[in-house]
């Protein structure tokens, strides 16, 4: 069969989401609202020093001066902010050391996801920092990453062991004052990831994290913090998913990078939360701040394929500090329904020979707004940076729009700025080709959209680049017939 | 192998196919020739079942199986293979992924498991071989930036990988200079036995000096106006196609 559009269009709208279960784990939940003694109470049940209690509050005091921003190309309700608990752990003992300490419920959650730990300790170089409702419940490989003295794990426990580079280096990169979303970040974060990387050290495995948003109506708020030190290597992995939510579900997180001189940190992101129904309905907010520092010859590389969420405003970025320091930015934005996303990147060139590369893919279908918007600004002193950006949009039916807002500032005139902008849509000549060698339209899809998305696809990590790729046909795909 | 009977089919309401018959066993290469605007490439399209095209009455049959129930990519399951006049590009996806996602599409229809990595790189150097394509354009994006002799080689591989029941090929020597068309026919030469069939659809004699058919039939304005063997096509190319017209 080929299809028109008007049947691509109703097939892609009625995809339900994979992912929708809900795992029923005890969990220890405060009473909805926010004032400062919240914020205190969050830093005291996770045993925080004073320094810290302290750096929250004065947060949380700033952020109540702030306003949400609403320059981003994204329409909702937003969320009430005193509607929200803003902590849940699981109710367990202290950490797990095996499997079978864990409770048989979460290890189920996980094996639906098709990521039980089980094969994730078999899948060997990769050691999982898992995060379920704000608290790490299990880690693994630990002990083979503190022989070449790697720090991996959870920011609360970070804060307590190693107080002396959390305090240096937190808010140095995404100050508290920074946005919004940001300032709420750091008065309320649950939980997250901190990861340290000796000089001279390259991490020989890739360093992964789950994400998951479990409790109905708790919003999360993760905040992670890596510092690759001299001419040290890690790559980082993020993923995540959520269960199925009528009411809005909040995600708003801060992550930092800093590389030190001639230092390399990859981050990569695969974003699966729950979008909504085909009506809109539900869906997770993604306000997300993310922004590395790059030192001196040093190299940081995004690369996120996000497929999730409700709304979307993300905008992953470098400042390009030290001379001859390397920004790249590699994405993948896919929203389907009612979905919208605002996102790009920021690429800040202050040193001297800087250079930073943008590729994006942006894939809109059903009645879904997809936007790019990048800034890349080159300072008076960053003499001969260099930047090229790419932003190709896929169109699916006609209900669906792709936007690119591309903001290029520049003050020195030795710089190099190019840019290059594409927009295609998916042809029923396309979809018949394949049919007629036996590939069926919703494998179609899958492999037209795959071909679209491969330059930024290969820039991940092989076990992750096969996950995204599942889930991008997961996303875009219906059931046909 | 295949049965025509009767066959009438639309695009957007204008009627193109009129009435065809036409009758193919296996082991057997037709050949349907006529001007431009007679129904060739339709015909071709129809068979199979691009649903651009409505069928208004008659039927076809594949070994007997009545193809309106089956759609296109059912029909290619079954064993039909379209090379088309004009294959369309897919970015970043390259001939040997597509190849890999049809023949795996294919095996699963019939409830086989994918075909083993291995073997499966083994055949496509043999049939790469047999179109004389070089590995390099196997990581190439499919058909993009593709001449048209590589364009009409790539479909040909594709036909030698899924060693269809029924072959057709639209207009295949379109676009072809004459090497490249003794490269593609040979390549289809090769693809012959007894229980396959093709069916060549073509304005020129040309490429049947290379791919000779034991049947050949004209069609004109929807219809097969006259059927024969080969000498039929030789007929044509000194003749034109002026007096077939006036035989309709």
């Amino acid at each position: 069969m080929s299809y028109t559009e008007e049947e691509l269009k109703k097939e892609l709208e009625t995809k339900e989401y994979e992912y929708g279960f809900y795992t029923d784990i005890e969990s220890e939940t405060f009473p909805k609202g926010l004032n400062a003694d919240i914020v205190r109470q969050i830093s005291l049940k996770k045993g925080e020093p004073e320094w810290m209690t302290q750096w929250r509050l004065e947060a949380f005091e700033a952020w109540q001066k702030m306003e949400e921003p609403d320059w981003a190309n994204v329409n909702y309700t937003k969320p009430n902010l005193q509607d929200i608990s803003y902590y849940s752990a699981p109710k367990k003992k202290d950490q797990y050391k095996s499997l079978d300490e864990v409770d048989p419920e979460l290890l189920e959650t996980f094996n639906k996801l098709g990521i039980s730990l089980e094969e994730q300790k078999k899948l060997a170089g990769v050691a999982v920092d898992i995060v379920m409702d704000s608290v790490s419940v299990a880690t693994t490989f630990k002990e083979t990453l503190a022989e070449k003295g790697i720090i991996f794990c959870s920011i609360s426990e970070a804060i307590r062991e190693h107080p002396e580079l959390v305090k240096k280096y937190i808010g140095s990169v995404v100050p508290p004052k920074d946005n919004y979303y940001a300032g709420l970040n750091s008065a309320v974060f649950s939980d997250g990831s901190f990861c340290y990387i000796p000089k001279g050290v390259r991490c020989p495995m890739e360093l992964s994290t789950y994400f998951r948003i479990n409790q109905a109506g708790t919003g999360q708020f993760e905040r992670t913090l890596v510092i690759a030190d001299e001419k040290s290597y890690v790559s980082y992995l993020e993923g995540c998913t959520a269960p199925s939510r009528d009411e809005n579900q909040l995600h708003a997180a801060v992550v930092e990078l800093i590389a030190l001189d001639e230092a390399e940190i990859k981050y990569s992101t695969v974003q699966n939360w729950y979008p909504g129904d085909s009506q809109g309905k539900g869906g997770v907010f993604n306000f997300v701040t993310k922004r590395g520092l790059c030192h001196t010859r040093s190299k940081i590389s995004w690369t996120q394929v996000e497929t999730g969420s409700a709304v979307t405003w993300k905008y992953p970025s470098c400042i390009l500090k030290g001379d001859y320091s390397i920004g790249e930015f590699y994405s993948i934005a896919v929203t389907n329904n009612h979905q919208q996303a605002d996102t790009g990147t920021k690429m800040i060139h202050l040193g001297k020979n800087t250079r930073s590369t943008i590729i994006s893919k942006g894939i809109s279908a059903g009645k879904s707004q997809n936007s790019y918007r990048g800034l890349v600004q080159i300072s008076s002193r960053a003499k001969n940076a260099r930047n090229f950006s790419q932003c190709d949009s896929l169109l699916m039916g006609n209900a669906c729009g792709a936007h690119t807002f591309p903001y290029i500032e520049a003050k020195n005139n030795t710089a190099q700025i190019e840019h290059e902008a594409t927009t295609s849509k998916i042809g029923e000549d396309q979809i018949f080709y394949c049919n007629q060698r036996g590939i069926d339209t919703e494998k179609a899809i899958a492999l037209i959209v795959n071909g679209f998305s491969k330059e930024v696809l290969n820039k991940l990590p092989m076990e992750f680049a096969v996950e995204a790729q599942k889930l991008l046909e997961i996303s875009l795909e219906g059931s046909v017939g | 192998m295949l049965t025509i009977e009767n066959l009438h089919a639309q695009v957007e309401g204008k009627p193109i196919l009129k009435g065809i018959d036409l009758d193919i066993k296996p082991g057997e290469v037709h050949a349907i020739m006529g001007p431009n605007g007679s129904g060739k490439s339709t015909l071709s399209s129809v068979v199979a079942g691009n649903e651009d095209y409505e069928i208004t009455e008659g039927k076809m049959l594949l070994k007997g199986q009545d193809l309106a129930e089956l759609s296109a990519e059912e029909r290619a399951h079954a064993g039909i293979f379209l090379s088309f006049q004009y294959p369309v590009e897919i970015p970043g996806v390259s001939v040997t992924n597509f190849i890999k996602t049809a023949i795996n599409a294919n095996r699963k229809a019939k409830g086989l498991e994918d075909y083993p990595a291995g073997e499966l790189l083994k055949k496509i150097r043999e049939k790469a071989k047999l179109l004389d394509i070089e590995s390099k354009f196997l990581s190439r994006s499919l058909n993009e930036g593709f001449s048209g002799g590589e364009k009409k080689r790539n479909e040909i591989f594709q036909m030698a990988m899924l060693e269809p029941a029924l072959a057709i090929l639209d207009e295949t020597d379109s676009g072809l200079d004459i090497d490249a068309l003794k490269i593609v026919a040979n390549g289809v030469n090769k693809l012959r036995n007894k229980d396959n069939a093709i069916l060549v659809i073509t304005h020129y004699q040309r490429l049947l000096d290379y791919i000779v058919p034991d049947f050949v039939h004209v069609l004109f304005d929807g219809k097969i106006v006259k059927s024969g063997t080969k000498e039929l096509a030789f007929e044509l190319e000194e003749k034109g196609y002026d007096w077939i017209k006036e035989l309709a």
